[in-house]
């Protein structure tokens, strides 16, 4: 057991007890969570700083705004709807247009006014928030995703994770829905994690839970070598990212969108840490590098060509 | 430099607790195991006598200087009398007094010692004792024998034991033929020992006491001789002739007077029984504390109510149940709902047993989950529906008890104790996992979560721990000193070195 923890250590693997206290904690003042754990907020500060961010379309902050919620998509078949604090996906909604009356979610599923009326206040009351406090919920775009993904991935929206560490974008991943994710994103329900090629944009392969893949589950389509369009932008609005909250080590979510091109999701101040299995390789190898040789008081162009040159996979032991 | 501050105080908070708890166990004597057990004695004097017609007074001398024993408790019982106690020339003496009595009499004087190594005689140095009066004969045969003993002796311990070596001879001493007949009693050598002596210009006084050896009932009080050497009082048996304090000796009174006299009355009989037996040590420890002017036991937890001490047994162990979480989040990596909830339901496990704690949460929970299911249908606002939930919990677990009473399986009736709020928001939470991210992952939160409870429970449940933290409170500066050591645990959990596989893999590759 020593020896497999020794191992770890060796392959620059970064464990939760080491994120939380070395990284988390040092570099991600408490006061500063709001900004991104409130995604109405980042939403705002990303529009300032002139990053892109899906169209926000309404805000329903009270029970009685639910009723609203047809005049806020008066025109618009597609929308989503995203509690503000929500967490890990939860609570997210995406309508991708109405039949008889009713909405139809992305998946297929009808659902009646009723049915969202009790969703939204439920999400207004806190049931997605952490800790339960009253919540908002976002309406907004809903991200029509490019078809380069339609080939390794199930329904929903692909999304790309860059942790960023004080501004130096340091691993990515794309993480691509299942049947058994129900067309989320999310690693922990079943989605596909592939690791990407920081210096080139191109994915390597994939994970499931723990276990390797090469190919996606549901459409047998290989992971890996798949050039991830708008690379550039994605590492730029990444890095500038750090500048919108001045959070030290974050996640950063994009979507790429058809027509609009990578577009912010949301940040995230305490990222998980399968992104290490999605790309096979660790955290803190990264983190100590930048550590070590980055200069912090570096502009986002020259930390991302520093980032391109020291990461370029696989990162090995120097 | 941050991580040595922490080093540096969790050093101080153990140092701190370890020598508390040390001071406590070494010096007062609280018991570190639980129900351990103290010897003590009972000796009980019992001194009848025959009044007179007039007012009669008894006087007994009690035990005062004790080297070796402390004195726990005393108590005087009579009929009638008038008690008082008073210091007297050699330690002090009790007097009972009435006006009229009839009839036999019988007062009652009771002690409880224990065994204190750390009572001494804190006598102080006697003054040179007065030459004995003695007629001209006795004088110069005194003088010879002094002068003999000297002769063959160093120091006044080997004088005294030269001393008492003659007198044992008795008969055959040509000296001592002159002062004892053939009568003579220990007491009545011990006696004449301390007229030599004080004719040898050493402080000596006969000391009267018991022997507690392993003896039940009545016991004759036995002799020694004390002797100061100029330093300190040492011990002589008149007989064997051996010196220091035998260790199951108790010094009742010390000087020539019998143990007891009546004043007015006839017929003094007084008979001494020592009767042993065993005392929580926890009483000793705290009358110990008491006498030594220590705080520790007036502010010690024993020192509240019955009820209070009860609740607070339970209430110390919380920390132990939160190290316990702690422990099993930090570095074994399980997952729970709430981050103390497994405590208080580890609590809840101390009234109904683990197994059956573990069959009523599950069957609370799981019904719990159903009727969310079906609220979840009917649409209700969030707080409107934990309401319904709580409610709910609450009728279920009344069920559960009426029930099982019904049938006869007491353990279901303490299911009254578990933390319904709190299984009522494990139950919503649950159900948003179970919703958002499936019933594989709620189970396993939930499984965690029992696991985490039992775990916490058992250690816990530990007798020995509960007594230690109830009886040295300080201890929980030790769980304080390893949460502020964990806070800054930055290696792998247990269960991440599992979740990390494929990297491993790629590295043993990569090594090949």
């Amino acid at each position: 057991m020593l020896s497999r923890s020794r191992n770890l250590n060796a392959l620059g693997v970064l464990g939760l007890n080491r994120r939380n206290g070395d990284y988390i904690l040092k570099f991600n003042p408490r006061r500063l969570y709001p900004l991104v754990d409130d995604k109405l907020q980042t939403k705002r500060l990303a529009i300032q700083a002139g990053i892109a961010v899906p169209e926000l379309y309404g805000v329903i902050e009270t029970q009685h705004d639910i009723r609203r919620l047809p005049e806020i998509v008066h025109n618009r078949p597609e929308f989503a709807l995203k509690p503000a604090h929500g967490s890990a996906g939860d609570g997210i909604v995406v309508i991708a247009g109405r039949s008889a009356g009713r909405y139809r979610t992305i998946s297929g599923a009808l659902l009646d006014d009723e049915f969202l009326s009790h969703h939204l206040s439920n999400a207004i009351n806190g049931q997605f928030s952490l800790g339960g406090v009253p919540d908002v919920v976002i309406v907004e775009y809903m991200v029509r995703f490019s078809a380069l993904f339609e080939r390794i991935s199930f329904q929903g929206v692909p999304d790309v994770r860059v942790i960023v560490f004080r501004g130096y974008p340091i691993m990515a991943m794309v993480r691509l829905p299942t049947r058994a994710s129900h067309g989320k994103a999310n690693l922990h329900q079943g989605a596909v994690g592939a690791g990407i090629d920081i210096a080139t944009g191109v994915t390597l392969d994939g994970v499931v839970g723990t276990e390797v893949v090469t190919h996606h589950p549901d459409t047998s389509n290989p992971v890996a070598g798949l050039q991830i369009p708008d690379w550039d932008v994605i590492l730029d609005i990444s890095a500038r990212c750090y500048e919108l909250t001045g959070l030290g080590y974050i996640g950063v979510d994009i979507v790429l969108d058809r027509d609009l091109g990578p577009l912010v999701l949301e940040l995230n101040a305490r990222p998980g840490l399968a992104i290490q299995i999605a790309n096979r390789q660790g955290l803190l190898r990264r983190l100590q590098i930048c550590e070590q040789r980055a200069d912090f008081a570096a502009s986002a162009p020259g930390r991302i060509d520093f980032s391109r040159r020291e990461f370029a996979h696989p990162v090995m032991e120097k | 430099m941050n991580n040595r501050h922490i080093y540096f105080l969790a050093a101080v908070l153990t140092v701190l607790a370890l020598s508390m708890f040390a001071y406590k166990a070494k010096m007062l004597g609280f018991p570190v195991m639980p129900q351990q057990q103290t010897q003590i004695w009972t000796i009980e004097a019992a001194v009848s006598f025959t009044p007179g017609p007039a007012a009669v007074k008894a006087t007994l001398r009690i035990p005062s200087l004790t080297p070796g024993y402390s004195l726990m408790d005393e108590n005087f019982i009579s009929r009638g009398f008038g008690v008082t106690t008073r210091p007297a020339a050699a330690g002090r003496e009790a007097q009972w007094a009435v006006r009229e009595a009839s009839g036999p009499q019988t007062v009652y004087y009771r002690a409880v010692v224990y065994r204190d190594p750390t009572r001494q005689a804190e006598d102080t140095t006697p003054a040179f004792p007065e030459a004995p009066k003695l007629d001209e004969a006795s004088r110069i045969a005194m003088e010879g024998l002094i002068a003999d003993v000297r002769r063959q002796s160093a120091d006044v311990a080997s004088f005294t034991t030269e001393l008492l070596r003659h007198i044992g001879q008795g008969q055959n001493d040509p000296y001592i033929r002159l002062f004892l007949d053939r009568t003579a009693t220990p007491s009545d050598r011990a006696h004449l020992a301390t007229i030599f002596l004080a004719g040898a210009q050493i402080p000596a006084r006969i000391a009267h006491g018991v022997n507690l050896r392993d003896r039940a009932g009545a016991v004759q009080p036995e002799v020694l001789l004390e002797v100061h050497d100029g330093v300190e009082w040492l011990y002589f048996n008149p007989q064997t002739l051996q010196q220091g304090l035998p260790p199951d000796f108790l010094i009742w009174w010390r000087g020539d007077e019998s143990i007891a006299s009546v004043e007015g009355g006839s017929g003094l009989d007084v008979t001494v029984a020592v009767q042993q037996s065993l005392l929580d040590s926890m009483l000793v420890a705290e009358r110990r504390a008491e006498r030594s002017g220590s705080h520790s036991a007036e502010f010690s937890l024993f020192s509240l109510p019955i009820a209070t001490q009860a609740v607070y047994t339970v209430l110390l162990m919380i920390p132990i149940g939160a190290l316990v979480i702690m422990f099993l989040r930090n570095f074994i990596g399980l997952k729970t709902f709430g981050t103390f909830m497994p405590v208080l339901v580890a609590l809840a496990f101390r009234e109904t047993r683990l197994v059956w704690g573990i069959v009523l949460f599950a069957i609370i929970v799981s019904l719990g989950l159903l009727i969310r299911f079906y609220l979840e249908k009917l649409r209700l606002l969030l707080v409107p529906r934990l309401t319904c939930v709580l409610t709910v919990v609450v009728l279920l677990m009344a069920g559960i008890s009426v029930l099982s009473h019904r049938l006869g399986l007491q353990p279901g009736l303490s299911i009254a104790l578990f933390p319904m709020v709190i299984i009522s928001m494990t139950i919503e939470r649950m159900s948003i996992v179970w919703e958002e991210r499936g019933a594989y992952e709620a189970i396993q939160e939930g499984t965690g979560s029992l696991i985490v409870a039992a775990v916490a429970y058992l250690v816990m449940g530990i007798a020995w721990l509960e007594h230690l933290i109830f009886v040295f409170p300080e201890l929980l500066l030790l769980v304080l000193a390893a949460a502020l050591l964990v806070g800054r645990y930055t290696g792998y959990r247990l269960l991440e070195l599992r979740r990390f596989k494929a990297l491993q893999e790629d590295g043993a590759r990569a090594e090949t």
